[in-house]
This record gives structure tokens, sequence and C-alpha cells, in this order.
């Protein structure tokens, strides 16, 4: 079981712009090291993160290799109504991990 | 395996760039070095989102330490300067390096309702290089800034023990 943490103000003003950070406990293996008998270690990382509001997508990240481990993203959205973010992780080896977080706007 | 360090640039030539860019206060270095300066996979991974479109250097400012100890964990951070309104606001931003063993390093899609243009997150470098930030605009133009990085210590690319 992966460890998430997800930051959102729990409040916000109607109109205010806020910031949303993300962490998820992830090795993003990046399938070009090798083990010591000279054995590729095959790719492992998270492809695809997605953030919704009321079901409706407003933040969406395409990863690479080049994603350190442990993949910590922070962005913004503008605080429109009380609802619930919906975030999902998305990864190699059918690594799929969801959050959410509720928040209310006044 | 992993070191596509095929460019004429020494690591002098590379730390005296460095050195210059932070005399000018840290400020990232915006390139206007032509387009064959950039090495082939880069060159291409770009054309892939742009396509034929032209790329100007501005709007975009890409915070990434100038000097970094640690490879496998470098602070980043991406902001384009628009009003993010409906009609003008930024689609998405793209991020490139020069020698990883991949040219990708993420893309991040937004839109009008994201309110502020600025993306965070933490990458990997294999090697001194140069990082490259793309913004895509809502009418369509694109928009780059380019730092030189120098790493220390890099990604560990090597084998596991």
């Amino acid at each position: 079981m992966a460890q998430t943490l997800v930051n959102v103000p729990k409040k916000a003003r109607r109109g205010d712009v806020i910031e949303i950070k993300t962490l998820m406990s992830h090795i993003m293996e990046t399938g070009y090291r090798r083990t010591a008998a000279g054995d590729i270690v095959p790719r492992d990382i998270i492809t695809s993160f997605t953030c919704r509001f009321n079901g409706e997508e407003i933040f969406r990240a395409d990863l690479f290799p080049a994603i350190a481990a442990n993949p910590y993203l922070a962005f913004f959205t503008v605080a429109t109504e009380s609802g619930k973010f919906d975030f999902e992780w998305i990864g190699d080896k059918g690594f799929l991990e969801t959050a959410s977080a509720q928040i209310t706007v006044e | 395996m992993a070191m596509r360090n095929t460019t004429s640039t020494t690591r002098r030539k590379f730390l005296h760039i460095v050195a210059g860019s932070a005399v000018a206060g840290a400020i990232p270095v915006v390139s206007t070095r032509p387009a064959e300066a950039t090495p082939a996979m880069l060159t291409a991974a770009i054309r892939n989102v742009v396509g034929e479109a032209p790329v100007r250097a501005g709007k975009v400012k890409l915070d990434i330490p100038p000097l970094v100890e640690n490879g496998n964990t470098v602070p980043m951070m991406v902001s384009v300067a628009s009003p993010m309104t409906a009609e003008d606001h930024v689609k998405s931003i793209h991020v490139f390096n020069e020698k990883n063993p991949q040219p990708n390093i993420g893309n991040f899609h937004l839109g009008p309702r994201a309110g502020r243009a600025q993306v965070a997150t933490r990458i990997r470098l294999a090697d001194s290089q140069k990082v490259v930030a793309i913004a895509r605009l809502s009418d369509g133009s694109f928009w780059s800034a380019t730092v030189d990085v120098v790493v220390t210590l890099a990604a560990c690319t090597d084998e596991v023990l």
C-alpha cells in the first residue's frame, strides 16, 4: 500500500487561486539501471497523474523516468464552489492509487 | 550506456557559461543558440510536441538550481506569464532534457481553470545538461525557457549493488 500525501486548503474564498500539493510514495525505477549481474532492472514508474474537481479534470501530468522517486506535484486551481478533489496515479505493473480531499468555498 | 554525452561542450566551457549566468543574478539562461546545437533526440522530442510551429524564447520561467549536488532529486518549477482566461491561457507545459537516457521529463496539462500557470515537481538529471520547458498557449503559439544545470552527483543509472 503506497503512502499518499495530499495538501489542499480546507477553506477558500470564491475566486481564490489555491495551490494543491501531492506526494506519492513510489520507487520510480527508471528501467536503465542494472543489477550486479548485468540484468536491466525493469521499469516501474507512475506514468500518469490526474486531478479532478467534482468529476471535471482540472490537471493532468504524463510522467517519465526523469521524475524523481516519490513524485511530488504542485499546481494551482481556482476555488469556484465547495466540492471534492479526486486524485489518481496510474503506473506500470498495474499501479493504481487514488486520494480525495474536500474544500469549502465561501 | 546511459550517458549520451556527444556534444562538444567541454566541462570547462560549461562551467564558464554557468558562472556567467550566476553573475547575471541567477536569471535562467534563455538559449539563443541555433537549433543545430541541440542534440537530435531533444530536438525530435520537442518536434513531437510542437510539430512545425516556431518556438519563441520568453514568457516561460524555468526555476531550477544552476548547481545541483544530487541529480537524483532536483526541485524544478515552471511558470508561464499568462492571464489564464478562457481566451488566453496555457494549455500545456512540456519539460525536456538533453542528456538523460530519455529526452522527456514530464507533460503537464492545465487550462483556464488553473488560475495560475505554474507547476512544480522534482526531477532526475543524469549529467550536467540543458533543461528546456515549452508552453503551449491557447492561441497555438509555443514559448520556451532553457536553463543550463551543472550536476555534481549524477542520478543513478549505474549498476545496482
